[in-house]
């Protein structure tokens, strides 16, 4: 494991990876010359909610995108429930960023929501009633049935949010890889969003998100992944989520008296 | 002959096209550079392909009014007015409805272009002149060009080129940060329309040498070239510049020298050989240079992995991580570190160590944001830091496998 | 008009000019969306170059040679955009205008190298095209569609923009879907397992057909404009792709009939004798549907998103 764990004296737990939902291997992904995300290993615990946190630039969403193929690695591996990626695409479910898509673009809700049904219509099948009432089932789950036929840029980003997260309910994963589900988004979004979450994990399902906000990490997430270009600590939360973890990442970036409240509200 | 006609010896018009395609290009490389700068290169397209129609409609009035429909400034000043119109068409579609300027550019371009075409079937069913050599407008000729009218593409290149260095200095700002421009109070949009304007002007004294379809080339394949060498603003301009002004004269002198050599199409082809010369070996934005780069990149980080990998004794995976362990003589062929490896692995994650310490530390800051994983510690702290992040880390620590 | 005098002159460059512009404006939409409206442009400059190339090397005018060589110069023509957007690190607007103004001055200079004079080549008929020539001598009125042998002296163009359209059609409506999906949302298109990067190119290929196909009958400028006039036109009219798609069809279709019968009688009730370009007269009605679909139609403005809630 990583020079944290190796001086806490932790032992390597190979064993969990031939079954994580999310395993990485020497990850190292660069823009130009600088790595963004450097030799990180990661292994996910199953049915748990994982927080990817760091500071700003610390490659959380790079991490994410190189796991899920859409950014290619200069080196690393990755598996998925034990198995490479592109076995098990059906298994995942990915919401983007916000900002990562043109909302002007010519489409409705309840379109976007078919979007995650993709693999089950394939390339010529039929949108018929069960699917609509399937999309429409995982618009009323985030509490945006009534907005089913408006076009996509008509949403507050909240909704937008929401939306992209039906889509990835619709997909009917057993692994969920958000990135900053929670930036820019009202609090009832936030709200509506995480009872999602948490009912995914009551369905044994496995989420994993990339996080910002330090103050609601221990109320939402089991496990945290802290990086920031190397990988930090990997733990549960009352693990790796400590000041001093949080001093090794975020350095001289994170306020000691913030540091020092987080802490105290871990107790 | 080709010594001739670059030394200016080949008679008194190639002479005047040598000089007018020199200037063309010194001022085309100039304010093409701000126009990609701006991230706006294709924007010349829709110009030039705008200035079709009002050609023909010059033309069309000329002749109407009497006068002679080959008048060379009456036809420019058409050209430069329904530029104009095809530049606002442009801009109003961008800012009032959804469509990006892409498709603004596209459909400015196709219209007009396709409307001058209309103009031009007119034209010839006028029966003044066949056509009245406007075609020329569309690839340029410099055949049988008048004295005069070389006279006014060599005024109109060092108009251009002087209005441009009056203004290059907002016009550099805008380019560079927009939002930044407007904080300091300068007029942005009015700033954007100069530029178009210098376009259009440089367009419009193109016209005739390299002809409408190809003026584009010699706005943007210069600014291109010239940024390949520098990442100094008023260095690619006067860079640019220099493409340019050397891709004209050169084109020009070669069109010269031999028959059926257009001289629009050499002096892109010119410009396009210096080109690509600047994308394969420009020292650091070259291909050439990126791919040396890229690959020793690679083979630090791939090194620097599996040193880490072996310093804490756990499996490394990438065939490629092997392959140059191996030969950097870290591991033996059967995988087992040799005792250069141990000394290098240990090393290796001991600086790890320090850089976390480093990076933890408020004090060090300035020097925690130089960390990316690959720089060796010695190469940003003093011994008396190193010796100090080591006194905190503890004794030396054994590996535990 | 009598179908006898309908027939012959006209049925078949309105045919060709309709299925033309369907052909383009179907791939259209998609490059409107992706922001790469201006591969279009690209693509209808370097048919020149592959056709003079195509020439130079068969030493005939024949037309499969000459559209492999177009179709073919359009592929260089974006892996070299692509290419030197990527490895020098320019911006795509920039990178495309490089590589086709140099292709398309390389296709002139070829052509003025070359004794073209016994063929009919050059650069005017690559830009307009001439619709207008694309006549069915054989026919004698409505009768001869049914006619075997009228038929077979049908201008070759028509059978082959008109398969041309078909495979567009087909090829849009298999990778509706995906299309759909990456043009929206790449990254999520990449994690269900679609390869965007194939699609993108095959999308552009399709484009790239169309293009050289169209060409060959109506020239270039009708090309770049029925890429992007009809679309983005339709673009004014709905927030639906799929009601976009067929908005772009009618648009299209409108474009070359009216474009067509404005150029050959418009002239005519001005007092006028002669017919003008068609092709582009066709251009000229596309652009002013979308000067009227971008003054009043519904869905004009932007409906971006708010950055934050």
């Amino acid at each position: 494991m990583l020079e944290l764990a190796t001086v806490q004296g932790e032992s390597v737990e190979e064993q969990g990876v031939d079954h994580s939902p999310l395993a990485i291997r020497g990850m190292t992904v660069s823009y130009g010359q600088k790595p963004a995300v450097f030799s990180v290993d990661m292994t996910v615990q199953p049915g748990a909610m994982t927080a990817i946190i760091g500071p700003n630039g610390a490659g959380k969403s790079t991490l994410l995108k190189a796991a899920l193929g859409i950014v290619s690695p200069l080196s690393g591996q990755v598996t998925v429930f034990g198995q490479p990626l592109e076995d098990q695409r059906a298994r995942i479910a990915y919401v983007p960023q916000r900002a990562s898509v043109d909302w002007d673009f010519p489409t409705r809700v309840i379109d976007v929501i078919l979007m995650g049904l993709s693999r089950q219509l394939g390339l010529l099948g039929r949108v018929r009633a069960r699917h609509k009432a399937r999309a429409m089932d995982c618009l009323n789950r985030v509490g945006m049935r009534e907005f089913a036929d408006r076009q996509i840029g008509q949403l507050s980003g909240g909704q937008q949010q929401r939306v992209f997260l039906a889509r990835a309910l619709a997909q009917d994963a057993d692994l969920y890889l958000l990135d900053e589900p929670f930036a820019g988004v009202d609090a009832a979004t936030e709200k509506a969003i995480i009872a999602v979450l948490k009912s995914l994990k009551e369905a044994g399902k496995t989420v994993v998100v990339v996080h910002h906000d330090l103050a609601t990490v221990a109320d939402y997430f089991d496990h945290v992944f802290l990086i920031n270009t190397r990988k930090v600590a990997e733990g549960s939360v009352a693990q790796a989520f400590t000041a001093e973890t949080l001093q090794s990442a975020y350095g001289g970036r994170l306020a000691t008296a913030q540091i020092d409240q987080i802490s105290r509200a871990l107790g | 002959m080709l010594w001739e006609a670059l030394s200016l010896q080949l008679g008194y018009n190639a002479t005047l096209v040598a000089i007018g395609a020199t200037l063309l290009g010194v001022s085309a490389g100039v304010t093409g550079t701000f126009l990609f700068l701006r991230k706006r290169a294709l924007v010349s397209d829709a110009i030039s392909h705008a200035t079709l129609p009002g050609v023909c409609l010059a033309f069309m009035a000329l002749v109407a009014f009497g006068g002679d429909g080959r008048n060379l400034i009456g036809l420019l000043a058409g050209s430069a007015v329904s530029a104009w119109v095809g530049l606002l068409c442009m801009n109003w579609l961008t800012r009032h409805t959804r469509l990006a300027e892409d498709a603004a550019i596209g459909a400015v371009l196709s219209v007009f272009f396709g409307f001058g075409i209309v103009l031009l079937t007119v034209i010839q069913t006028m029966g003044v002149g066949r056509q009245a050599g406007l075609e020329g407008f569309l690839l340029g000729s410099t055949a049988g060009m008048l004295w005069a009218d070389a006279m006014v593409i060599a005024i109109g290149g060092a108009a251009t080129l002087v209005l441009v260095m009056i203004i290059r200095r907002p016009m550099t700002m805008v380019a560079f940060d927009p939002e930044y421009a407007a904080a300091r109070g300068l007029p942005v949009h009015r700033i954007d329309l100069a530029m178009m304007g210098l376009v259009m002007a440089v367009t419009v004294v193109g016209l005739k040498i390299v002809g409408l379809i190809l003026i584009v080339a010699l706005l943007i394949i210069p600014a291109v070239t010239a940024r390949f060498w520098t990442d100094r603003s008023d260095r690619v301009v006067l860079l640019a510049g220099l493409a340019g002004g050397l891709a004209g004269y050169l084109g020009a002198g070669l069109s010269a020298s031999a028959p059926n050599l257009p001289t629009g199409p050499i002096i892109v082809l010119v410009s396009f050989g210096f080109f690509a010369l600047s994308l394969l070996f420009a020292p650091v934005r070259g291909v050439l240079a990126a791919v040396l780069r890229h690959l020793r990149f690679q083979r630090r980080v791939h090194i620097r992995q599996g040193l880490l990998a072996l310093a804490q004794g756990q499996k490394i995976y990438e065939p490629l991580t092997i392959r140059l362990l191996r030969r950097a003589g870290v591991v033996r062929a059967d995988g087992v570190a040799t005792d250069e490896g141990k000394a290098r692995a240990a090393k290796a994650l001991r600086d790890e160590k320090r850089w976390e310490i480093v990076r933890s530390d408020l004090a060090h800051e300035a020097t925690a944001a130089l960390y990316d994983g690959l720089r060796d510690i010695e190469t940003v702290l003093t011994l008396d830091q190193i010796a100090e992040i080591d006194r905190r880390i503890g004794g030396p620590q054994e590996i535990t496998p | 008009m009598s179908g006898e005098e309908f027939v012959p002159l006209s049925l078949t460059p309105l045919l060709i000019g309709t299925f033309a512009a369907i052909a383009c404006a179907l791939p259209g939409n998609f490059l409107v969306l992706r922001k790469q409206a201006l591969i279009g442009d690209a693509i209808s400059h370097v048919v020149l170059p592959g056709i003079v190339v195509a020439f130079l090397l068969t030493g005939a005018i024949s037309t499969w040679p000459m559209m492999l060589g177009a179709a073919g110069a359009a592929v260089v023509a974006v892996v070299m955009i692509e290419a030197i957007r990527r490895l020098g690190q320019i911006e795509p607007g920039a990178a495309m205008g490089v590589v086709f103004t140099t292709m398309f001055a390389g296709g002139v200079l070829l052509l003025e190298q070359t004794d073209t004079s016994t063929v009919h080549l050059d650069v005017e008929h690559a830009l307009y095209g001439n619709l207008e020539s694309l006549i069915w001598l054989d026919a004698t009125g409505w009768q001869s569609l049914l006619d075997v042998q009228a038929l077979a002296g049908l201008p070759p163009e028509l059978p082959r923009i008109a398969l041309t359209m078909v495979g567009v059609i087909l090829f849009t409506w298999l990778f509706w879907r995906p299309l759909k999906i990456s043009t929206f949302d790449e990254g999520f298109a990449r994690t269900i397992g679609i390869r965007t990067g194939v699609l993108g190119m095959a999308l552009v290929i399709t484009a790239a057909i169309a293009a050289v196909a169209a060409f060959d009958a109506v020239g270039s400028i009708i090309v770049i404009a029925m890429f992007i006039c009809p679309p983005a036109a339709a673009r004014m009219m709905t927030n639906r792709l799929e009601t976009q798609i067929a908005w772009s069809v009618i648009f299209a279709t409108v474009s070359a009939v009216f474009g067509y019968v404005l150029a050959g009688y418009g002239p005519l009730w001005l007092g006028g004798e002669d017919a003008v370009s068609a092709a582009g007269m066709i251009a000229t009605i596309s652009g002013l549907m979308l000067a009227l679909t971008a003054v009043f139609g519904p869905c004009r403005t932007r409906s971006g998103a708010p950055s934050h809630a």
